[in-house]
């Protein structure tokens, strides 16, 4: 064994081994382990006279036989459950998961992905790229794994030729754009005879990199978790007698201090810290990872399952998610499916009310589904029986990944990570509508478009679209308004407000306006819509010459100072993020057809401009 | 934080996560390093509270004296309630290593033993301080381990485990293994029982003691239950155990490691795994595994 430190501050890398079936994966493990001298020798007696049993021959060593550690891996010559092994070198401590390639136990590799920091994923040099290379990518990136070493195995098979080696790594980089990954690094090696692993090969001396061995000691992947907010979902109440009451949890997020007001999710609770127990230790804070017991000022209601959180930036509530899901059992599922869901320390009956398209793992393109099966990953709806705190998958992995369980067998059936809220009726207000249907039935004689009014919040888009409409419909015409409030109670109800969600619900806007105008309207869209890139994609979705842009202008100040929701108020005060305006951007139309400064005229007047607009350019007459 | 403090806190999220999803856990305590260190991260985890659950020691009936002295003593320090089994039926029926062979042995007073307890008391979860590193089928088992009603594990159907999300649904007469202390390695331990100053058994410190050899291996001779084979005469050596099982199957190491810092520098250098001392895993290959297979923890 070779010396190591003490120091219990070196580094720790977790990393798995992942690829098609064949390629390696548990041979390269062995060889590191044996090249770097860090098997112990009566391991390595083991497995000197498992391999001559197997292979007939005295001086066999087959390494996959030290990770391989169940008799059915070693008779049929695969691995069927990830290993876990631990080793250190003078640099860093490491923790490797070997997981299996074969397509069969895709959900073991799911297991060992979900902890690793960093993926080796393998490919045998004659065989390149396979469905399973493509499907561990797939599943490393969406489970959150952000550097992946390609090892382009087998290279003693290929002559050790270059040119195998660069067109596998340009293949492979092609395929990747479409990931989430942000460091590829390509390593030629032979895992049976140790070339590159841990020692520079003689064989590739066009190999100029670092050996897998050196990679791994100095890649830097650790996550960062700064300014994350507080989270602590609780996994145990602590009261051993009437003077003590205690929640017990892991840290998920964030940090605390004593005298932090917290807020218990998802009653919406408040309260304060008042001690933070660790054993015989009464600390004054505490951050992700640890794993504590806190006590409150005040008796409230909490349970197992409940989530103490940031009142500043709580997590969601809502019971509606949109997620990634994998499928790891045998019979596919269809939308419908009821399922028991673990989410942090909550178990809690879900729906899956909605499978909405599947990943292709080939081309990482979606395609309309509506059941997955096993080892398919799909973007569902999931419907949780009652309100829940939770995050996305992509801000905190804690409070975003769950497992689903079968109500019946008990088996874990699915991984899901959540994308975004699917529910939302915050922050709308439903507008009047002054035309009715019945009214806008009789009328005809005019060249249907889509008026589309942009602007920030409280620039009067509503009011204006409103008087427009009563003025059309005064002279006969058929118009339609489609107003952004309005929209999020229905089509869109369940899109939140991050950048896309707005994105999707302009499209579900431009679609749908689309589609009345082929009916024969004139359509009026009254919507923040604060990008440009987005509004001309409005544009490109709707025919030519039937999209109108018609930017109302209304000075920041002003829409504050009329704030008719009291939404600038709310923003102000932290309870919402992402405000156009405040904390996220508006670009004003460049070229819009229609410029309408409202601090210049009265919105009657607006309505005038663009109706007087309409008439000139022929709209109003058929 | 600090790696000791990482794997501290995620075994404290294990044994928090068996206490509110089970109805009758236990938690096996088989008195040797691994247990002093998981009976350690029970007390903290539920502190100010006791642990809400019993522990289980099975006794063979062929442990050291000072192990039985050692747990004892601790038991009453700490107050949790102990509860002791033991195969009686295969006692009175004279089972023992030097008739039956290690095998026989290991199933009857260790495996049937513990099978019996958790029938008897009807427990749902097994608390164990099994280790990844320990053995290379132990790798491969999940910190939730689920078993049938007849006990047994099957390896080629593991539940996944993502995260830190467990699993820990089952139906009646169902249980589940749990380990908390699976991602610690021997190092870890030490370099644990150091820094919280853990008591263990004093066996795991070196002295001299009397002992014999066979089949290579040093054996200390703890009483006269161990017959001595002809010719064999007890020698003192400076002797200490890396790992402590039935004393007629688990092996001593000569070393002059006398003190936890001392074990920490030799457990850095050591040069063969610590189950090289435990006859159990040599029976044939895979051993380990068919043992676990059939219910041994
Ligand atoms: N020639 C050559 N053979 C190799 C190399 N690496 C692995 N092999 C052989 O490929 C076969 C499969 O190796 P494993 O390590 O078991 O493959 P694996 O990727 O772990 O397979 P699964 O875990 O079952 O998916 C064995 O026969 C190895 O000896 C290499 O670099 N060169
Ligand atoms: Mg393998």
């Amino acid at each position: 064994m070779q010396q190591i430190t003490l120091d219990s501050q070196r580094s720790l890398l977790r990393f798995l081994t992942c690829g098609s079936v064949d390629d390696g994966k548990s041979t390269l493990i062995g060889r590191l382990l044996y090249d770097a001298q860090l098997i112990f020798e009566d391991q390595l007696r083991g497995i000197h006279i498992e391999s001559q049993r197997k292979l007939g021959d005295v001086d066999a060593l087959d390494l996959s036989l030290l990770v391989d550690g169940l008799q059915a891996e070693r008779e049929q010559g695969i691995t069927i459950d990830v290993a876990y092994r631990f080793f250190s070198t003078a640099k860093r401590r490491f923790i490797v998961a070997d997981t299996p390639g074969h397509e069969q136990y895709t959900r073991n590799m799911a297991t060992g992905a979900s902890s690793a920091d960093l993926a080796v994923l393998l490919v045998d040099a004659r065989k390149g790229l396979l469905i399973q290379t493509h499907r561990h990518s797939c599943i490393a990136s969406l489970l959150g794994i952000r550097h992946v070493v390609l090892a382009v195995n087998k290279m003693d098979l290929m002559d050790y030729s270059e040119d195998v080696f660069r067109t596998i790594e340009k293949q492979y980089r092609e395929f990747a754009k479409k990931l989430n990954f942000t460091s590829i690094t390509a390593i030629p090696m032979s895992a049976l005879l140790g070339d590159n692993v841990f020692k520079h090969s003689t064989n590739m001396p066009w190999y100029q990199g670092l050996t897998f061995m050196s990679y791994l000691e100095v890649v830097d992947a650790d996550a960062t978790y700064e300014n994350e907010p507080f989270r602590m979902p609780v996994q145990w109440v602590n009261r051993p007698h009437q003077d003590f009451r205690g929640f017990s949890g892991t840290i998920a997020g964030g940090s605390i201090n004593v005298g932090d007001d917290i807020t218990i999710l998802p009653t919406g609770t408040r309260a304060v810290v008042m001690r933070i127990v660790q054993y015989h230790d009464e600390r004054t804070s505490a951050a992700r990872g640890e794993a504590v017991t806190i006590v409150l000022d005040r008796e409230v209601d909490v349970s197992r399952g409940n989530v103490l959180s940031s009142v500043k930036f709580p997590a969601s509530t809502s019971e509606r998610v949109e997620a990634h899901v994998m499928w790891m059992h045998e019979q596919s599922v269809q939308a419908g499916k009821q399922l028991l869901c673990k989410l942090g320390t909550a178990l809690i009956p879900a729906v899956i009310t909605k499978i909405s398209s599947k990943i292709d793992v080939n081309t990482m393109e979606t395609m309309p589904t509506d059941s997955l099966t096993m080892n398919e990953i799909g973007v569902c709806v999931v419907q949780f029986e009652s309100k829940i705190g939770h995050d996305t998958y992509l801000a905190n992995r804690d409070m975003g990944g769950f497992i689903f369980i079968d109500r019946i067998s008990n088996e874990t059936v699915a991984a899901g990570m959540i994308i975004r809220d699917a529910a939302t009726t915050q922050n709308i207000t439903w507008h009047k509508m002054d035309v009715d249907t019945n009214a806008r039935a009789t009328v005809k004689g005019q060249k249907p478009c889509v008026l589309w009014l942009t602007g920030l919040s409280g620039s009067g888009k509503s009011t204006i679209a409103n008087l427009v409409e009563r003025a059309l419909w005064a002279e006969g015409k058929h118009t339609y308004i489609l107003d952004g409030d309005n929209v999020r109670h229905g089509l869109s109800s369940d899109l939140g407000f991050k950048a896309e969600d707005r994105i999707e619900n302009i499209r579900r806007v431009s679609e749908v306006s689309r589609l009345m105008t082929d009916a024969g309207l004139i359509i009026i869209v009254s919507l923040i819509s604060p990008f440009q890139s987005e509004r001309e994609r409005a544009r490109r979705t709707i025919k030519q010459n039937e999209f109108i842009e018609v930017y109302i202008d209304t000075p920041l100040e002003e829409c504050e100072r009329r704030d008719p929701k009291g939404l600038y108020k709310r923003a102000r005060a932290g309870e919402i993020r992402g405000m156009t305006g405040l904390d996220a951007p508006y670009e004003a139309p460049e070229n819009p057809e229609l410029h309408v400064e409202t601090m210049e005229q009265s919105p009657e007047d607006s309505a005038l401009q663009i109706v007087s607009w309409l008439r000139t350019h022929g709209y109003l007459q058929a | 934080m600090d790696h000791l403090s990482n794997l501290e806190a995620e075994s404290i999220h294990i044994f928090r996560e068996v206490a509110a999803t089970f109805e009758r856990p236990v938690m096996m305590y088989s008195i040797g390093k691994d247990s002093s260190v998981l009976l350690h991260l029970a007390l903290k985890a539920f502190y100010p509270s006791l642990p809400p659950f019993p522990v289980l020691h099975v006794d063979t009936g062929w442990k050291f004296r000072e192990m039985i002295e050692f747990r004892d003593k601790r038991m009453a320090e700490v107050g949790v309630k102990l509860l002791v089994h033991r195969n009686e039926e295969a006692i009175a029926k004279g089972i023992n290593v030097f008739n039956n062979g290690s095998g026989v042995h290991t199933d009857e007073l260790k495996t049937v033993a513990l099978r019996q307890a958790l029938d008897m008391h009807k427990f749902d979860c097994a608390i164990g301080g099994a280790r990844r590193d320990e053995e290379r089928s132990r790798a491969k088992e999940r910190i939730m381990s689920f078993r049938n009603q007849h006990h047994r594990w099957d390896p080629k159907r593991q539940r996944p485990e993502l995260w830190h999300l467990y699993n820990t649904r089952i139906a009646p007469g169902e249980s589940v293994r749990a380990f908390p202390i699976s991602n610690w390695t021997e190092l870890d331990i030490w370099q644990y029982i150091k820094r919280e100053n853990i008591p263990v058994v004093p066996l795991y410190f070196a002295k001299q003691r009397p002992t014999v050899v066979r089949d290579g291996q040093i054996m200390m001779v703890d009483d006269d239950r161990m017959p001595m084979l002809p010719g064999e005469k007890p020698e003192m050596r400076m002797i200490r155990f890396r790992t402590l099982g039935c004393y007629v199957l688990t092996a001593a190491v000569e070393s002059t490691a006398a003190n936890i810092d001392e074990v920490v520098y030799e457990t850095l250098s050591a040069r063969t795994s610590e189950r090289a001392g435990r006859m159990i895993d040599y029976d044939k290959p895979g051993s380990m595994e068919q043992k676990k297979i059939e219910g041994y923890f």
